[in-house]
């Protein structure tokens, strides 16, 4: 018995000291390890992208309680991806979308997105969604110099400080200049209001207000917030009708829109509306109302009659405008089921992905498609309604929106595209060609490649 | 050496040593992405450990786990965002500390129950801690939560393993070894505690609570102790998870976090560490095998995301119908029965 321990001990102590061996004992100098490095850079960066195929990932969520519409998103992606793919690819490569799961659950993200990164090698993040849920991932993506863009969140972490976060580009107008926009199509055209502000506790919220408060700060005579995930406003909303508030606005998600809309059904509370855009998808909010109320309100979107909220790209509600007709003819392609908003929205983001290819050519990098969306990213044409704020100072989303107002299941424009940015920026009325331009008779964007 | 070996307590050291330097070697040659998935799975493992103890051991069933894996990875954001270079070591003690000190609060209260009510309050605490991150969002965060800033390897541990592997320690590299570290250190600890009067007190308390007060066991204090004991895991398994996923937001910390570790304490089998590490491996790995497995079939993205949720559930019922005592449980279990039929 003892023998063999003190054959065991040995045996241990010679593996321990072969292992040892193996090491390196110690470093020769740090030349050696940059050299590799510095050639690929000359070069730029081409994971992901083969002479054939171009590799991108997205996060989105699936699953979970925030699949509902957003998980639409991703089909019309892929289904204008397709289409692109179909007539040939850009310069000679086809498109493959890769779409994880995130549940909406940062935990989630960081793991998703470490699998897309570091094992698939895709070449972009395209479309990541959320904030919470992008938050997690910034970082890592800017760090590991992975093109991280058209962020699905109107938060201005993707594109306020480009010199931090060079990598990242934001995708959709962020809630500041919504705010702003509100804030003075009311001070115009409803100066007697008296305001009420209906807030989700984080930058929806918080942006959203600080936009509203550079206009009509002595007009709101109510504010309330309410945490994401508490389904009970009853407090908040009667606080609201406490204070005489006849206008309300949301800067909410869009259960928060239909929890709001039946909690003052409740209290017979019936202030004019104002919701953000995110909150206001009239299809879905009225089928949430129908849910929530256990179908006790059976026409959901007729309740929103009326309601205002603010548009950045064409919708279904415009069946006859070029791009709707395009994502129509796209989806009845290759798509299964109705064509939605969120579908349309999906594809409006793609498009834009593709023109960044288009502008990048052939000799296509990470560092590539980062200096060409710097450089000329603000002149694509596109769905849009107003152009992107994309350059070397700001990788912030499209610089506009137009207020509307709804009719039954449409929406009628109020005003026309108003252009602005962040702080004390003018707001402007936009370039109609922004607005009234029309995609390429195949649908693919015809952007030249910039020099 | 035969002394040595014949001490329980020094041969598990030494095996942990052995245990330790082998990882490192291992996680060495992993891709960056399997490292991740090393490091999520030690400290999912880290914090099963704990609960597996506390539910398994001591019989008292926690739902909140995932809370107080909060209060451990909120106590690492914290620190991080104010003092960026903190020594890891004093990070890790820190936030291990703290959760201790919530624990041994909740714990006082936990052992005045038994049973349901102590998963009732538990579950209470699971919803309520996220909700307080939204509530105090100017400290902690709000909705987005905290972002965890990433660190650089610290010189010394670099110049270490550099001695060892002769490679370079990316950031991933060195959080899995941490990690890894950090589960090795916790397994051991736990197994020698089970394994000492103090465990043995916790089995007396939980196989017969009148016996082991009339033995003179003071059932209050023991409940609480373990209590506290298993807290300490779930906050450093928190601070790990701040550190690997970075960030700490209130979403992450869910019910579904706490209804996780019990899945995987349950999976592996109640009451043994090798068992929460399996269930750990389990839950880690199944989903994204599940998912990748579905497109590969040619699912839709959707479709395959979807397919996750279902096998774990049709695992899980499947363990709990054919394993009754999870999957380590059952097998030793059936080594047991083997050995008696044969003497």
């Amino acid at each position: 018995m003892k023998r063999t321990t003190i054959r065991a001990a040995a045996a241990t102590s010679v593996a321990a000291l072969i292992l040892a061996g193996c090491g390196a004992g110690g470093r020769d100098g740090d030349s050696g390890d940059g050299g590799g490095g510095g050639d690929a850079a000359a070069e730029g960066d081409t994971t992901g992208i083969t002479d054939t195929t171009i590799k991108i990932g997205d996060h989105k969520p699936l699953t979970g309680v925030a699949a509902p519409g957003y998980s639409e998103i991703s089909t019309g992606a892929q289904a204008y991806y397709d289409w692109v793919n179909e007539a040939g690819g850009i310069h000679g490569r086809t498109i493959e979308y890769n779409v994880k799961d995130d549940g909406y659950n940062p935990t989630n993200t960081s793991k998703v997105v470490d699998e897309l990164v570091l094992k698939d090698e895709v070449f972009a993040i395209v479309g990541g969604l959320g904030t919470p849920t992008h938050s997690a991932v910034v970082d890592f993506l800017n760090q590991e110099e992975v093109p991280d863009l058209m962020v699905s969140s109107g938060a201005q972490l993707w594109g306020n400080d480009p010199e931090k976060r060079p990598w990242t580009f934001g995708w959709q107008p962020d809630y500041e200049i919504e705010g702003k926009i509100m804030g003075q199509y009311i001070k115009e055209n409803m100066p007697d209001a008296k305001v009420g502000l209906f807030l989700q506790g984080d930058e929806l919220g918080a942006d959203g207000e600080k936009g509203l408060r550079m206009y009509i700060d002595d007009q709101i005579v109510e504010s309330v917030e309410y945490a994401s995930g508490n389904t009970d406003v009853g407090p908040q909303i009667s606080k609201l009708k406490a204070s005489g508030a006849d206008l309300v606005i949301g800067f909410n998600t869009p259960s928060y829109t239909a929890l709001s809309q039946l909690v003052s059904m409740k209290l017979g509370y019936d202030p004019q509306w104002m919701y953000t855009n995110v909150g206001s998808d009239v299809n879905l909010v009225g089928s949430l109302l129908a849910k929530f109320s256990d179908g006790s309100v059976k026409d959901g979107s007729s309740a929103l009659d009326g309601m205002m909220t603010t548009e950045y790209i064409p919708g279904l509600d415009t069946p006859d405008d070029p791009w709707v007709k395009l994502w129509q003819e796209v989806w009845d392609k290759h798509g299964e089921g109705e064509l939605t908003n969120y579908r349309i929205f999906g594809m409006s983001q793609a498009y834009a992905f593709v023109s960044a290819l288009q502008a990048s050519g052939e000799d296509l990098t990470r560092e590539r498609i980062v200096e060409v969306i710097e450089k000329d990213g603000a002149n694509w044409p596109g769905p849009g309604l107003a152009p992107f704020r994309w350059s070397e100072e700001s990788h912030l989303g499209m610089s506009g929106m137009a207020m509307s107002q709804t009719k039954g299941e449409d929406y009628e424009n109020l005003t026309e595209v108003l252009v602005t940015d962040l702080g004390d920026a003018e707001i402007t009325e936009g370039d109609t060609a922004a607005a009234e331009d029309a995609p390429p008779e195949n649908g693919i964007p015809d952007v030249a490649v910039v020099e | 050496m035969s002394a040595l070996l014949s001490s329980p307590i020094l041969r598990r050291t030494l095996l942990a040593l052995v245990l330790f330097v082998v990882s490192v070697f291992a996680i060495d040659l992993l891709s960056g992405f399997r490292q991740g998935q090393v490091a999520s799975i030690a400290y999912l493992a880290i914090a099963a450990g704990g609960l597996t103890v506390l539910t398994g051991i001591n019989g008292q069933l926690s739902l909140g786990h995932g809370a107080f894996m909060a209060v451990g990875a909120y106590t690492t954001a914290l620190l991080l965002g104010r003092w960026e270079n903190m020594p890891l070591l004093l990070l890790l003690l820190i936030s291990i500390v703290v959760t201790m000190a919530v624990g041994a609060a909740v714990g006082v209260a936990a052992a005045r129950l038994h049973g349901p009510y102590i998963a009732g309050a538990t579950l209470a605490l699971a919803i309520a801690v996220p909700a307080l991150a939204i509530h105090f969002k100017d400290t902690l965060g709000g909705e987005p939560g905290l972002r965890v800033p990433t660190r650089d390897v610290p010189p010394l541990a670099d110049d270490a393993l550099f001695f060892l592997t002769g490679t370079d320690t990316g950031t991933m590299q060195w959080l899995a070894t941490v990690s890894v570290a950090c589960l090795i250190v916790t397994f051991l600890l736990l197994r020698n505690l089970s394994e000492s009067r103090v465990g043995r007190r916790w089995r007396a308390v939980r196989d017969d609570p009148v016996a082991a007060q009339l033995a003179g066991i003071d059932l209050g204090r023991s409940r609480v102790l373990c209590f506290v004991v298993s807290t300490a895991t779930a906050g450093l398994a928190g601070s790990l998870m701040a550190m690997i996923t970075r960030i700490a937001a209130p979403s992450g910390f869910n019910l579904v976090l706490s209804l996780t570790l019990l899945m995987a304490v349950v999976l592996g089998g109640l009451g043994t560490l090798t068992g929460a590490l399996i269930g750990a491996v389990l839950l880690s790995l199944l989903p994204t095998f599940v998912t990748n497995f579905g497109s590969g079939m040619g699912l839709s993205d959707l479709q395959a995301a979807e397919l996750a949720p279902l096998v774990l559930g049709l695992t899980t019922m499947a363990v709990v119908l054919l394993a009754p005592a999870g999957l380590v449980g059952s097998l030793l279990r059936w080594r047991q029965q083997a050995r008696l039929s044969r003497s």
